[in-house]
């Protein structure tokens, strides 16, 4: 391997599935809908095997040996065993306790007719597929016998079948390029609208041209598609293979939606990981993924080039366990791309000769460095399961690289990341509203929405990114100041309430470097939030900044839920005839602490000051309770001592007077 | 203390004359201490054309009076004086160097019978020391703004170099001096800020970071709309003297051209597909004239270590108006012009359509605007806020108030009143036919008010500010 390894952006995975390798003796038989392997020696006669995706849906027994088994597969959970040995019918054994467990068999309806293969759909539903058509079946373990649900005749060339979808694609016509898809659910089987795939070339006379290993079935971003490999062909015009994607809908015709192309030539094998079309090139030994919503600007509509260089998967090598370990030996490395594997959707790899199944992973951290375009990274690695911490440390790599014009590229990665953030915060809203007018109204039920790791909320990027990057020495406070605003600016574009914490890290940074006046305008422009933490640290700089005081009285001015902040700030500046006057205009003088006041006042040294107050408080007692007098509860003893002190006792107002 | 003054009692024969300069010099004592070498004291002198011997019998006289009322208070020596013809203003902005601006006092010629000579009247109350005063302050730093100090000067070239660029700067800014509407807004010397929504506010924000980043020669931008501020890098001091420049001399002398129209150098520049309007008020006209200079106007602020020197570069889309301040050490190219200009044209262009939507669409909400009740002004220490509604719209020529000079006096009157004291305080004065003005001042914000209310009375005054106070200024702290 010449390139570096942390470049291998698939790999496979830690975990595989052991079984015994195929060999003579032993058939191994792969179910797509339950994801079993099944290690069928001496034809069940000598055990049955069957290793499921965990270690909880493996299962061993034994079967008679009735011939050689063409397939074998579980119904969904387990519940019953379908054996096809002839091209006639199919047996089944009941795996549910307290029922029978002896075989019985169906035979397929349609005289003449072989059957292809079957497919459960539910844990009693089974569908055969013969050459002649599709027969629906319910299965009644208890009675050991099966019930014809429906059928459709219909000249079939080959079939495949998408569990997550519960639809069959058949191959119908001559050269077998029209494929016919059906669909079940509980019980029911419905068609769906036919539809061609053009061919590269039209054989004369006509013969079977579309292979069943060229054709695909998978759900790509919860839609269902066909994926047909088209080999590139020396007659028609086509210098390269590519892969195009049939959109199925549940209703609707069928349609011809993307065109990967691979720009090379060869055998291939294709699987679907993480909603990305993963294309395996065997003479190359590498790999191509395509992501199907990243728009090309220079490509026509829906054609996609490859959105990373070719790579091969990360080297593999196998896991020592199982009865063969010898401790002296070392892992042996596996050969990757290799003749004897077989592909199966959405992500599974199998080596029958060697027993292992993996699934294939996609790595995200040697993406980063593999597209440029930190735009496109991004909307890449959104749409990525595992995606929150390349994304984040994609963000402090962009702000430490520190480039000439990275601002542009700073913007852009924000505002995509505060798109997917508004978006799940909308949601999230919506829900409440929908949840507090009561489930009765709106028929659907709405289901909280999800959060994703793409969601990267203010507090992921302060913890994260910000915080470290605005402490880091080397880089200059103009560009710190500036990618703060910038994210301000892109959560204000999306309407995201900002967070305190940020305006308190644009504030720490700019009084770090005395950039008072700058702090100044922002207030100015209300650019940062009000909100009584604000103030308080705004208070906390009139020492450094005198102007500081005003912002921050303004500010809980405009809060309007301030007002006893206001008054405290007030007294503190021993303003207290403003401050008696303030709490007179917005109505809250009567319920004010007459202690408060007297104390500030007096301590003005101010003698005719302590008189205005102490007077004012005495008018507010006479309206309030009919006495001047203040009540003990208030503790003015001592300012009443003080005033009869200084002005005499006549000077004090007395009830019978007024 | 109101008069009825003699202006609006006047009979049509009578002849006004507003204040006017008499005369300008700027001295140093200590350049020609000795008898006869009085000469040599005198830097600048206007007019030019007096006699030698009066020139130095003036600055003698003015000498005189500042070492002699330096005898009662080492600290303030005399700042101005009165006479009946004429006032004199003292400054000093750097040791020994001194400023004098002497006014003639406002007068009325009435017009004898018998073909006497006519009277003439001085009316020597009629001037403000705060608002003349301001303006010899403003006179210095205009100079510094452009030249530095006057000692930068001596250490460069000695007394002849400083002569040289006292008589070049002074010689065309004098001219542009009118003293006959200076008000209290020259007392103040604010900056009017353009009133804008947060999201704008921050895309001029990232404007202006992403400008700073890409051209990183640039070290200071300031922004400005409608010839109203909206962000500064430079340090508010500074800010204030630049403001001042740019809107009472820069952008007249440009807005005539964009007025005219067809002539106008305003021609839609094609940048890639982008049009835009982005076009230098300073430095070249036309990027595209091989002949073309990349000289633009140099400025000092102040830094860290003093001052230092700067390229102003003014560069306008619409009505929107970037400044870009670049150290002066380095030599602007046409390249880096004309990258400019592809950078920042199309954005600025856009940038002032935005800006447009945005206050028409707030200017929709808030409603038409009625001519109201009252006018005011306010000003906000702190950050140099000012608004007025009293005044329409600088030209470079003349600043038009909408009231009487008189009530422009007694707001001066009210402004030193708040001058003398810390406190927060209120003054209400019934001026003659029916206008209240009203002053107020709330820690470092002052707000004058007029009201042209037949019968009022003071309660019903103070109801009215009051409410102005509500919903002009509701989202700031004003003490009431």
């Amino acid at each position: 391997m010449n390139e570096p390894p942390q470049q291998h952006y698939l790999e496979l995975s830690e975990n595989p599935v052991q079984f015994e390798h195929a060999s003579s003796v032993n058939n191994v038989f792969f179910d797509e809908a339950n994801k079993q392997v099944f290690a069928v020696r001496s034809g069940g006669a000598t055990g049955v095997v069957v290793k499921g995706p965990d270690d909880k849906s493996s299962v061993a027994f034994r079967m008679d040996d009735k011939g050689e088994v063409k397939c074998i597969k579980f119904s969904i959970g387990n519940k019953i065993l379908a054996v096809q040995r002839t091209s006639k019918s199919v047996d089944f054994i009941n795996f549910i306790p307290d029922y029978p467990h002896t075989e019985f068999s169906q035979e397929c309806k349609t005289k003449n007719a072989n059957v292809l293969g079957f497919c459960w759909t539910t844990w009693n539903e089974i569908v055969f597929i013969t050459d002649q058509g599709i027969e629906f079946y319910q299965v009644f373990p208890d009675k050991r016998s099966l019930k014809l649900l429906k059928s459709q005749s219909i000249n079939v060339n080959w079939y495949q079948y998408c569990p997550e979808t519960a639809v069959i694609l058949l191959s119908t016509t001559v050269q077998g390029n029209v494929l016919q898809p059906f669909a079940f659910r509980n019980g029911t089987m419905s068609k769906m609208s036919k539809f061609e795939i053009e061919l590269p070339v039209i054989p004369k006379p006509a013969k079977l041209s579309l292979s069943e290993r060229d054709i695909a079935m998978a759900t790509i971003y919860g839609q269902l598609y066909v994926m047909y490999l088209k080999h590139h062909s020396r007659t028609a015009n086509s210098p390269s293979a590519e892969v195009v994607l049939y959109h199925l809908p549940r209703e609707g015709a069928c349609k011809k939606s993307h065109v990967l192309k691979l720009n090379t030539t060869g055998k291939f094998a294709l699987n679907i990981v993480d909603n990305l079309v993963v294309v395996h090139h065997q003479s190359s030994q590498t790999s191509l993924i395509f992501d199907i919503k990243l728009k090309e600007p220079d490509c026509a509509v829906n054609t996609h080039q490859p959105v990373l260089p070719a790579r091969s998967i990360h080297p593999y090598r196998m896991p020592l366990a199982g009865p063969a370990v010898v401790p002296s030996q070392p892992p042996m490395p596996c050969q990757l791309y290799s003749s004897s594997w077989s592909v199966f959707q959405p992500d599974i790899i199998i080596s029958a000769s060697e027993g292992y199944l993996w699934y294939l992973q996609v790595k995200l951290p040697p993406t980063v460095n593999l597209l440029q375009d930190k735009g496109k990274l991004m909307d890449f690695l959104l749409r990525r399961r595992d995606c929150k911490m390349v994304i984040l440390s994609v963000c402090s790599q962009i702000l430490e690289g520190g480039d000439k014009g990275s601002l542009p590229v700073v913007a852009t990665v924000f505002d995509k990341l505060n798109q997917v953030y508004k978006e799940y915060l909308e949601a999230e809203q919506s829900y409440t509203v929908a949840m507090e007018s009561g489930p009765s109204r709106g028929s659907a039920a709405q289901k909280r929405p999800v959060r994703t790791q793409a969601v990267i909320d203010q507090s992921d990027m302060y913890t994260h990114v910000l915080s470290s990057f605005t402490e880091r020495k080397e880089v200059s406070h103009k560009f710190v100041i500036a990618v703060l605003m910038e994210y301000i600016r892109s959560l204000n574009q999306h309407q995201i309430t900002v967070q305190h914490y940020l305006y308190e890290l644009v504030i720490k940074t700019l009084v770090q470097h005395n950039l008072f006046y700058m702090l100044h305008q922002f207030l100015q422009y209300h650019v940062l939030s009000d909100s009584k933490p604000l103030a308080c640290l705004l208070l906390s700089l009139e020492s450094t900044y005198p102007p500081a005081h005003q912002l921050s009285l303004d500010m809980l001015k405009r809060l309007s839920t301030a007002n006893d902040e206001i008054v405290e700030v007030l007294l503190s500046k021993q303003q207290v005839l403003g401050a008696l006057r303030f709490i007179r205009s917005v109505g809250g003088h009567d319920n004010v602490s007459a202690r408060k006041f007297l104390d500030a006042a007096r301590q003005t040294g101010d003698q005719m000051l302590f008189y205005t107050v102490f007077r004012s408080f005495q008018q507010r007692n006479q309206r309030l309770r009919g006495s001047p007098a203040f009540n003990p509860g208030e503790h003015c003893e001592e300012h009443v001592v003080h005033f009869k002190q200084l002005f005499g006792e006549q000077a004090l107002m007395k009830a019978s007077t007024v | 203390m109101l008069m009825i003054s003699p202006r609006m009692a006047s009979g049509m024969q009578e002849k006004q004359y507003t204040p006017s300069l008499l005369s300008f010099f700027i001295y140093n004592p200590t350049f020609g201490p000795r008898e006869g070498e009085e000469e040599k004291k005198i830097l600048f002198y206007h007019p030019s054309d007096i006699e030698k011997n009066e020139k130095i019998r003036n600055v003698g006289l003015c000498e005189a009076i500042v070492q002699f009322t330096r005898t009662f208070c080492p600290t303030k020596p005399a700042k101005s004086l009165h006479t009946q013809k004429n006032r004199q203003f003292f400054f000093e902005p750097e040791d020994n160097f001194w400023i004098v601006m002497v006014v003639r006092n406002p007068m009325i010629e009435k017009p004898n019978k018998d073909g006497k000579p006519p009277t003439i009247e001085y009316q020597e109350e009629e001037i403000l020391d705060t608002v003349y005063g301001a303006v010899v302050r403003q006179c210095y730093s205009m100079y510094k703004l452009f030249n530095g100090t006057f000692g930068r000067a001596m250490e460069a070239g000695g007394v002849e170099l400083l002569t040289q660029k006292l008589e070049k700067f002074f010689y065309r800014y004098l001219q542009t001096l009118h003293l006959q509407s200076c008000d209290l807004l020259d007392v103040f010397g604010g900056i009017s800020f353009f009133p804008l929504d947060k999201m704008t506010y921050l895309k001029i924000q990232s404007f202006v970071n992403r400008v700073e980043e890409s051209l990183s020669l640039i070290k200071y931008t300031a922004f400005l709309y409608n010839d109203q501020l909206i962000w500064s890098g430079l340090e508010q001091d500074d800010m204030r003297i630049l403001y001042k420049y740019l809107t009472t001399s820069l952008f007249p002398r440009h807005s005539e051209p964009e007025l005219a129209g067809r002539d106008s150098p305003l021609r839609p520049e094609v940048a890639g597909n982008l049009l835009h309007y982005g076009r230098f008020l300073t430095g070249p006209t036309n990027l595209k004239d091989p002949e073309a200079k990349f000289r633009f106007p140099k400025i000092f602020v102040t830094a860290e270590d003093g001052y230092e020197e700067l390229h102003l570069i003014v560069y306008k889309a619409m009505s929107a108006a970037a400044c870009f301040m670049i150290n002066a050490s380095v030599e602007l190219t046409r390249d880096f012009c004309e990258q400019l200009d592809s950078l920042v044209g199309p954005q600025l262009t856009l940038l002032a359509s935005d800006i447009c939507e945005q206050f028409t669409i707030n200017r929709r909400i808030s409603g038409p605007e009625k001519e109201p009740q009252f006018k005011f002004i306010y000003f906000n220490h702190m950050n140099l806020a000012e608004k007025s509604t009293i005044h329409m719209r600088k030209t470079a020529s003349v600043c038009l108030t909408s009231v009487h000079p008189d009530l422009m006096k007694i707001l001066g009157d009210i402004n030193c009143d708040f001058a003398r004291v810390d406190e927060d305080e209120e003054i209400i004065v019934k001026a003659m036919t029916d206008y209240w003005v009203v002053g107020k001042k709330s820690d470092q914000r002052e707000l004058y008010v007029i009201l042209n209310q037949k019968n009022a009375n003071l309660i019903e005054v103070n109801e009215e500010v009051k409410r102005l106070c509500a919903t002009q200024f509701n989202n700031i702290f004003f003490l009431d």
